[in-house]
């Protein structure tokens, strides 16, 4: 991607943090990203390491008693973190879209799928003029832009199903209106938060090549959240690999994915069953740690084959893991290993 | 850049007139298909609306007077009785008035407090309900807390209390029955609202930028009508007959205006040598309430999403 291009969306020292009984349990912790017009970023991690808490962090969306205790949101420049509830309903979904992995539960089951895109039009007043009883051809106005996004997701015969109720689509189908009502405002970014892991297989693949045609048409940018590292390595530009809220890994997708530079990154990559391939599946040892009780210094180090007693000293940074990196900053490839300087990779047996 | 000149905020009786319409349109179509369905309810439906004509077209059905009889024409038995004939075809009463007539014009005052006690019962328990399960917290404690309060009088008890404390009359009959009505409502509604709440499309509302009011009233509440709808034309029924168990005490609707309840208690001396006295206005409250009960639980079939198999 193109780095001469302003962030779009860039995260400062993120910090969302939730009271627990035991202690404030720090869900996503300093965490910087920069998006750029255009780009896709995949966010990868496993469950609870705090993936969707990004995103919903991003939109002000914490539920209390959690909360954003640091760092900063910028949306072209502009901090969205401390905005009042009605400004920030007006960057959600207008600016920053979302979408979900179940497409069923997300769509209200009461209405018809197309009012159901309408009304994310009529929300933010997408069609100009005085409201509906004044003038009867906004309706038609809204609706033809309607029809036109149901198009453009690839529903078939959208007139047809204007007026069909969310069960009466199928999955995939499900899915593509969710991605409608999310582009329906044409917004800047999209977050997608695992949005094929509910489909099947055949089906991933149309929703991710949709996604990918809606990127390079509209140049719309996406955050995507998955916990499938193939899935982000196919699809995003960048990934950032997150472990107990904190991003371990992150750069250009071909540099992370041929050399990892993080063991867990690794440990992910060891996890992904090839077809036609007989190699064993490694599964990483143990859980995700409880963040109310993180060990100190590296929060991987408890599951990691190469740990040594360092690793529980002090505090990492990310640190430079290819040669580039420092010269190309924010767009290089980094990882939080403390052995980032002798490290080696244990090849892959192919 | 954002955008924000082109943002106006609207006023919440859109939102409120937008769910009705909404609803209108989606489930007038949908609801008769069904409805065809279920030959029980559907006749429930006939009878409620033969009821219903009966009260509205009153004047135009019946040439005598409800309030006003002639002495002369005392205890008349129905047409079909010895001594009986077709000038008052359900016989008369104790002062000589046609019960055919006051039947009609009964059910006026029936339907009238069926409709404005729950209607008004609705209209209460949905919104504390619906605001007590959305926010929760100190408000939902409170509201909560009276609900259980007022649960703990039995309903007729209560009724009458008020009554004797507010004195008869039509309006105080509406108000003594919603004080207490309102509870049932606020209890569905805000337990329905809670399970709504947590399911994802309330969160995918949030996203997209709608506000609190706006997702409890244009997202949840059309999701909860169903069960508010099946519950208040169940309460209907029992609302008809607090009133006429009301009448029948003398507390509810003032003689001469005709009403069920009151209609039974007039003939309870002369049960004996003129049984139609009572019995006809009680075969009108118990077919009017069976009426409204099986359609209510028709209606149950038909709109309670749980049932339903797709």
């Amino acid at each position: 991607m193109n780095d001469t291009h302003a962030p779009l969306l860039e995260l400062r020292n993120l910090t969302t943090m939730f009271p627990t009984r035991r202690g404030e349990v720090r869900a996503v912790e300093a965490v910087n990203l920069t998006l750029r017009k255009g780009q896709i970023l995949g966010l990868v991690g496993e469950s609870g390491c705090g993936k969707s808490t990004v995103l919903l962090s991003i939109l002000g969306l914490i539920a209390k008693p959690g909360r954003v205790d640091k760092g900063q949101v910028l949306l072209e420049g502009r901090d969205i973190t401390h905005l009042s509830g009605g400004e920030m309903r007006r960057i959600r979904g207008r600016e920053i879209a979302m979408i979900f992995q179940d497409p069923l539960s997300t769509l209200n089951p009461a209405f018809h799928v197309g009012e159901q895109i309408r009304e994310s039009l009529r929300l933010h007043h997408m069609m100009l003029g005085p409201p509906w009883p004044l003038d009867r051809a906004k309706k038609a106005r809204e609706k033809k832009r309607v029809i036109e996004v149901m198009q453009e997701v690839g529903i078939p015969a959208p007139e047809a199903r204007y007026k069909a109720y969310p069960h009466q689509f199928s999955g995939g189908m499900q899915q593509r209106a969710l991605i409608a009502i999310g582009l329906a405002c044409q917004p800047k970014v999209l977050l997608a938060d695992e949005p094929t892991t509910a489909l099947d297989v055949t089906i991933q693949a149309q929703i991710v090549a949709l996604m990918r045609r809606i990127n390079q048409e509209h140049h719309t940018a996406i955050i995507l959240v998955t916990h499938d590292l193939g899935l982000a390595a196919e699809f995003c530009d960048h990934i950032a690999v997150m472990y107990a809220g904190r991003i371990v890994e992150i750069g250009p997708t071909d540099q992370v994915i041929e050399e990892p530079r993080h063991p867990y990154t690794a440990g992910l990559l060891r996890c992904i069953p090839h077809v036609g391939e007989r190699r064993a599946i490694e599964p990483i040892p143990g859980n995700v740690p409880d963040l109310a009780d993180l060990p100190p210094g590296c929060a991987f180090s408890l599951r990691c084959d190469s740990a040594r007693p360092v690793c529980n000293e002090g505090f990492f940074r990310l640190q430079p893991a290819s040669a580039d990196a420092v010269k190309r900053g924010e767009g290089g490839h980094w990882a939080r290993c403390l052995r980032l300087t002798d490290y080696q990779m244990p090849a892959l047996e192919d | 850049m954002t955008t924000s000149t082109d943002i106006r905020t609207q006023p919440a009786w859109r939102y409120l007139l937008d769910i009705r319409l909404r609803l209108w349109r989606r489930n007038l179509a949908d609801f008769w298909a069904e409805l065809r369905k279920h030959p029980v309810a559907l006749i429930a439906g006939v009878v409620i609306l033969i009821y219903i004509l009966a009260a509205l077209f009153a004047p135009q059905i019946t040439a005598h007077d409800p309030e006003r009889g002639s002495l002369r024409q005392r205890l008349i038995p129905p047409a079909w009785e010895e001594g009986g004939s077709w000038t008052y075809p359900l016989g008369t009463d104790g002062q000589g008035r046609d019960i055919y007539t006051r039947i009609l014009f009964g059910a006026r005052v029936s339907l009238a407090v069926g409709l404005l006690s729950v209607g008004i019962s609705v209209i209460i328990g949905l919104a504390l309900g619906a605001a007590a399960g959305y926010y929760r917290g100190r408000l939902d404690s409170i509201l909560s807390r009276f609900a259980d309060l007022l649960m703990a009088f039995p309903f007729l008890i209560f009724a009458i209390g008020v009554m004797a404390f507010m004195g008869p009359g039509f309006t105080n009959l509406i108000l003594a029955l919603t004080f207490k009505g309102w509870v049932e409502f606020f209890r569905l509604a805000r337990g329905e609202v809670m399970a709504e709440k947590t399911r994802e499309y309330v969160e995918a509302a949030r996203v997209s930028g709608q506000s609190h009011t706006r997702i409890m009233l244009s997202e949840i509440t059309p999701n909860i009508m169903q069960s508010i709808f099946v519950l208040a034309t169940l309460r209907m029924g029992f609302m008809i007959v607090t009133e006429a168990s009301l009448s029948f005490l003398g507390l509810g609707i003032q003689p001469p205006t005709p009403a069920w309840g009151s209609m039974v208690a007039d003939g309870r001396n002369t049960l004996l040598n003129a049984w139609w006295v009572s019995t006809i206005p009680g075969l009108a409250i118990v077919f009017l309430v069976l009426a409204i009960n099986l359609f209510g639980e028709g209606l149950r079939d038909i709109l309670d999403p749980r049932l339903k198999i797709e």
